[in-house]
């Protein structure tokens, strides 16, 4: 296990995190290369669904960014996946593997930061066991 | 608004004596048509029929123990592209009105003009073993009566009916009350708003004045809260194995949706599930299978199932015809209703309690769930 690289897809909000990971590329800051990113307009625009099925699919880790609470350039968006994700989380599924990180565009620091907790959590957890089993 | 009066029975024939009083809703033209269940001719199954006079009223049946369809949406059919002019009376149990009131709020159904009559539920049997009932020759809803009166369990009435905490209808215009009401002799008739009560208006009823019924009523429910809960605990050992537990449940499933179809509130137009998004190529599922070693065929199934689950379970009144709809068995309503009641504490919000709730995926408060994102 020692070297396990967990895949994170993420779904990053195009007006906050997407731009905070921008910076923090352009910032030279070093992060480990495990997300796959996926720019959305907006985190309220992630269905549990893609989370779910990336899951399903065999991916170790989803992480979610978007504005922080009442920062959102739809008003209410992220307000609205909070709240998609606490039912999704209490399907009983939940083994931490599903994160939300509010990073606007000035956090660099933090999404680099978010992405290295993340990894290094999901390498202590040992890859997706939904991965293996054929009967989904 | 609140106003009790009985209807009386006529040689312990319940059935007919609530028949009548529909027969003079029509009457009086206080509706315009009536939605009610209608046994049909076979007399092997209940169906819903919109009725505008009343021949063929003695085959209504609105305490026959079964429950094919709901008529939530029935009535988001009928309702969706414009409401009623007249009133049109349409009779209910309490887990239809509940299904309606948040297909209400998801914009799919219309109240206006429709006369709500909600019945005491007391329980529903499947389809198939509704209709071995009637092969022996009984008459099911008399069977269930009695049964009933005696005090006894009914093992055989669906796991849903077993468990359900709302055997009396809430938001309904008017009330046919069996719990704790003689229903040999007399039926409870309650008006619960403005409108019903100018229905009671009238009539000439006599007043109810027996006072055991809401004694009753709490103690019925209170056993059901109990066999709800013995089911939540069932559900929280057989998942307690983590993931794999859960999800092998959905493997056996098909794929034939008919659990979506039948939900009263799932009603998406165009299923997400059944979009091109869900067409792959050839190649595709040697990729998938390569992975794995193999996938199990149809592909999805789990993802469908975990998928509705998230849309729906803010919404879910547990009626169970996702379990009853289902060919492989899968014990769909103990995990939705354990699923749907605990994402509904969090939220505190009760599906079909109140028409003004908003629904809890449409709305948010600032100051809740602080946690979330910030750790």
């Amino acid at each position: 296990m020692a070297n396990f690289e967990p895949k994170i897809v993420g779904f990053l909000c195009n007006w906050c995190t997407y731009a905070g990971a921008d910076l923090a590329g352009t910032s030279r800051i070093q992060y480990p290369p495990n997300i796959r990113a996926i720019r959305v307009m907006c985190s309220g625009s992630v269905d549990s669904v893609y989370i779910l099925r990336a899951l399903l699919e065999g991916a170790d880790g989803v992480f979610i960014g978007g504005c922080h609470p009442g920062d959102c350039h739809y008003v209410s968006g992220n307000y609205k996946e909070r709240r998609r994700i606490t039912v999704l989380k209490s399907l009983g599924l939940d083994d931490g593997r599903v994160w939300i990180r509010w990073v606007s565009a000035s956090e660099g620091k933090r999404y680099a930061d978010s992405i290295s907790e993340m990894t290094s959590y999901l390498k202590r957890l040992g890859p997706n066991p939904v991965s293996k089993y054929w009967s989904l | 608004m609140k106003k009790e009066v009985v209807i009386e029975v006529k040689d312990a024939k319940a059935k007919e004596a609530i028949n009548s009083f529909l027969e003079s809703l029509l009457e009086k033209n206080l509706v315009s048509a009536l939605l009610v269940p209608r046994e049909v001719p076979s007399k092997d199954n209940v169906v819903q029929s919109l009725m505008t006079n009343y021949n063929g009223l003695k085959e209504v049946n609105v305490i026959s123990p079964v429950l094919p369809v709901s008529s939530a949406g029935i009535i988001s059919e009928m309702t969706r592209l414009s409401s009623y002019k007249n009133p049109v009376g349409v009779v209910l149990r309490s887990c239809e009105i509940r299904a309606l009131i948040e297909l209400v709020k998801l914009k799919q159904a219309s109240l206006d003009n429709l006369l709500i009559i909600g019945v005491d539920c007391l329980g529903t049997y499947s389809v198939s073993d509704y209709q071995n009932l009637c092969k022996q020759g009984n008459s099911p809803s008399d069977e269930l009566l009695r049964k009933f009166k005696e005090g006894g369990e009914d093992t055989k009435l669906r796991k849903a009916c077993q468990v359900c905490e709302y055997p009396i209808p809430s938001n309904a215009d008017l009330v046919i009350g069996l719990i704790g009401v003689d229903f040999e002799k007399n039926i409870l008739l309650k008006s619960c708003t403005e409108k019903g009560e100018k229905i009671l208006e009238k009539f000439s009823f006599p007043e109810f004045n027996q006072s055991k019924r809401e004694e009753s009523v709490s103690k019925y429910i209170s056993k059901k809260i109990e066999k709800r809960d013995t089911l939540f605990s069932e559900m929280k050992e057989e998942t307690s194995g983590g993931w794999e537990n859960l999800l092998s449940v959905f493997s056996t499933c098909i794929n034939c949706h008919n659990c979506m179809r039948v939900c009263p509130i799932c009603y998406c137009r165009e299923c997400f599930f059944e979009s091109p998004t869900f067409e792959f190529d050839s190649e595709k599922y040697l990729m998938w299978a390569e992975r794995k070693g193999s996938i199990k065929m149809p592909r999805d199934t789990t993802l469908f199932h975990l998928g509705r689950m998230s849309h729906m379970a803010t919404s879910c009144v547990g009626c169970g015809l996702c379990e009853q709809a289902c060919p492989s068995n899968i014990p769909l309503l103990k995990i939705f209703k354990t699923v749907s009641y605990n994402v509904q504490q969090i939220f505190k919000y009760v599906p079909g309690r109140d028409l003004e709730e908003p629904l809890p995926l449409t709305t948010f408060k600032e100051d809740e769930l602080r946690s979330v994102g910030e750790e």
